[in-house]
């Protein structure tokens, strides 16, 4: 594995686009190659090597490339959009769109990252030590396909939107989340150990929630089955088991109607 | 001597009422009275007469002194702050022609500006709703003669639509509606009491944010689904009650307004406000249409639409059209340092945005362009006054049920004074100049 570190060596004066950064483009590039590739700031085309220190070189392939940013890119959009192999290690903060549309790889996050993170991604790995923000995991607007595959795992909160439109796929959250949590979800498993404020599992088709934590109001589409003894990421607890929301259409599979599934732990 | 202009449209709010008559001096310069309007409406036409009208471009100067400019020279400095900038905002568009928002989009193409409606503190989540799951709208014409049920949602047309009930929703008489009021019932959902919900045969008095849950509970209801015993604070016994009312219509609309939009869950309640649009649909005729407050941010949205896709929080900077909301948003960009250059034309997002927002705008190279002097006025380097737009010069706008409606000029603007669209063509000449377009 050849890696290529990124050192921040300026702070954006308004915030960087940078989607170059992924193994894909980097492989097969020098240095000086990957320095001399473009990043915008607004209508203006620039050079990361304005922006970072490049140092190292990329394997023949984005599957022998890892990434490293070493520092804070908390004004850096794009990291690893649609990457398809290959690993970044960001060793602070990243803004939006951290691995949106991503096929495969991995990226870690040591800081925490902005919204939009995860946006479509139908592969790969995404992992945060700190919160994530809004539109996790979710479908891009007008887009009836969120996230599909591949695993977002976050150590702290995270914000609104978790999974919206979500087909397959996990996520989870270490800590607890704002409003809407799989949202129109029609596959896919989202797992909360914290709590959950409200409207969770709205217009849910199909698909998994897991909370750990309380859910301040529960949506009146759930209703009670029965109760469950799981074992999710590791631990192993009793669960209440809602099925909804039954507001929603749900397709019909060998005779019985599949409704979307809520474990909450008692 | 007076003469009368007839069949005059309203540049006030998004029901652009389109019989008004203003009488105006025989020389066309002054404005006498104005019939049929509502008193907002009658207003807008009475203040463009003010004696101490601001009629000359103006530029504060760090302590806060204006000091009148040229149009020449504001057209300068407008189109080199727009030319300079990496990520200039052209924020408002929503009380002006279709025509100046389609000169104000070339500008920003030839700039790589973002550009913002006020939808993007409106009705921009309802767009969103629109995205991801339809709609199933009509006119308001056919609200006249065919509408039994009416929803007031999240809005209180008595005060911000006023002429609304009158000429659409309750009270006129259309073909199938003969009784006028008599052959239509009226739900109000709303948390508080208002001279709309006085009127409802049932006023919903639901729990601040939580309409997404009453939402849902009526899609549980119209399936015969059981129901926690109360959702948003409504006992589920009215729940089931309003359902039916709903459902035994003939022909029923939702109108809803900034109470759902802007409360929390956002996009989400107008995306369930559809669902329950089209389940309704199974057992008679629904429709859903949402109350557009400026009178032309409708047609703002149109342009942008036809021109590049996207209704409202368009990016060009890169040179092709981009949307997010959240990302591309006037004040998520503000709020996130993203913009270095404002210009607002059409609003006042000194009144509407966050405190935090109209600071931003202050510390920015920034141009407002507005007949009166406003919050934003206040804020800007160089405040810019123009014509009124539907009262002093023509143009094309869209009702809040997307009917194109040409505005009719009424008198002539103070003597010397540029439209907002002649405006736009000289900062558009000037950009492309400096930028070499
Ligand atoms: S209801 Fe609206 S459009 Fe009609 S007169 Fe009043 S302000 Fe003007």
């Amino acid at each position: 594995m050849a890696t290529v570190t990124l050192t921040p060596k300026k702070v954006p004066s308004l915030r960087l686009e940078a989607d170059n950064i992924t193994p894909d483009v980097f492989a097969g590039k020098s240095a000086a190659e990957i320095a001399g590739l473009h990043v915008f700031t607004g209508n203006t085309q620039e050079l990361l090597g304005d922006y970072f220190t490049v140092a190292g070189s990329a394997g023949a392939t984005a599957a022998e490339t890892s990434i490293v940013i070493d520092g804070d890119a908390s004004r850096v959009k794009y990291i690893g959009m649609k990457m398809s192999a290959g690993d970044i290690l960001v060793k602070g903060n990243a803004d939006m769109y951290v691995g949106a549309w991503m096929l495969g790889g991995k990226i870690t996050v040591k800081g925490s990252i902005d919204a939009f993170a995860g946006t479509g991604m139908t592969g790969g790995e995404i992992i945060v030590d700190g919160d994530a923000g809004n539109y996790l995991g979710a479908a891009y607007r007008g887009d009836w396909r969120g996230m599909q595959g591949g695993l977002i795992r976050v150590g702290g909160n995270a914000g609104s939107d978790i999974g919206t439109f979500m087909r397959g796929g996990e996520i989870i959250i270490g800590g607890n989340t704002d409003v809407h949590v799989g949202t129109h979800q029609e596959g896919g498993r989202i797992v909360v150990k914290g709590d959950c404020k409200s409207k969770v599992g709205g217009q849910m088709v199909e698909g998994e929630i897991i909370v750990f934590g309380d859910i301040e109001v529960m949506m009146p589409g759930f209703q009670y089955r029965n109760d469950v003894d799981l074992e999710v990421d590791g631990s192993e607890a009793t669960f209440a088991l809602y099925e909804g929301d039954v507001g929603e259409r749900h397709p019909k599979r060998k005779g019985d109607v599949v409704f979307g599934k809520l474990y909450l732990k008692y | 001597m007076a003469k009368l202009v007839t069949d005059v449209v309203c540049p006030f709010c998004g029901t652009l009422c389109d019989d008004l008559e203003v009488s105006v001096t025989d020389d066309g310069k002054k404005i006498l009275d104005v019939y049929n309007a509502c008193a907002i409406g009658a207003e807008k036409f009475l203040h463009s007469q003010a004696s101490d009208r601001i009629t000359r471009p103006r530029m504060q100067d760090e302590d806060g002194n204006w000091k009148d400019v040229s149009y020449d020279e504001a057209v300068e400095y407008t189109a080199k702050i727009l030319a300079d900038a990496k990520k200039p905002l052209m924020y408002g568009w929503s009380s002006t022609n279709c025509e100046s928002q389609a000169v104000g989009t070339q500008i920003g193409e030839v700039t790589g500006a973002i550009m913002d409606n006020t939808a993007t503190v409106c009705h921009g989540t309802t767009l969103i709703a629109v995205q991801d799951v339809g709609i199933p709208s009509c006119t308001l014409g056919e609200v006249v003669n065919r509408a039994d049920r009416i929803v007031f949602w999240g809005c209180n047309p008595a005060h911000a639509h006023p002429r609304h009930m009158s000429r659409y929703s309750i009270y006129p008489r259309g073909f199938f509606t003969g009784k006028g009021q008599k052959s239509r019932k009226l739900v109000v959902i709303d948390p508080r009491c208002t001279d709309t919900s006085k009127l409802a045969d049932y006023h919903l008095q639901i729990e601040q944010g939580r309409d997404y849950e009453l939402f849902d509970a009526f899609r549980v209801a119209f399936k015969g689904e059981k129901l926690p015993d109360t959702v948003a604070g409504i006992p589920k016994k009215t729940i089931y009650e309003v359902a039916e009312t709903m459902k035994s219509g003939r022909f029923g609309i939702i109108f809803f307004g900034m109470g759902v939009t802007q409360s929390l869950s956002k996009n989400h309640n107008i995306d369930a406000a559809i669902s329950v649009t089209r389940d309704l649909n199974d057992y008679s005729k629904w429709s859903i249409m949402p109350m557009r407050g400026h009178y032309n941010v409708t047609g703002s949205g149109e342009v942008w639409g036809w021109l590049h896709g996207f209704p409202f929080a368009l990016d060009l900077s890169r040179g092709f059209a981009r949307y997010n909301p959240g990302d591309t948003t006037s004040n998520d960009l503000l709020r996130r340092d993203e913009v270095d250059a404002v210009f607002v034309l059409g609003s006042d997002p000194g009144a509407h945005f966050p405190f935090g927002s109209v600071k931003k705008i202050w510390g920015l190279p920034s141009v407002c362009i507005d007949p009166h002097i406003t919050p934003t006025s206040a804020v800007c380097k160089l405040h810019v006054p123009v014509a009124f737009v539907g009262v002093e010069t023509g143009g094309c706008a869209y009702r809040m049920d997307n009917v194109p409606i040409e505005c009719r000029k009424v008198v002539e603007p103070p003597e010397g004074m540029l439209t907002d669209e002649e405006f736009l063509k000289k900062v558009l000449t000037r950009v492309k100049e400096l930028k070499g377009a």
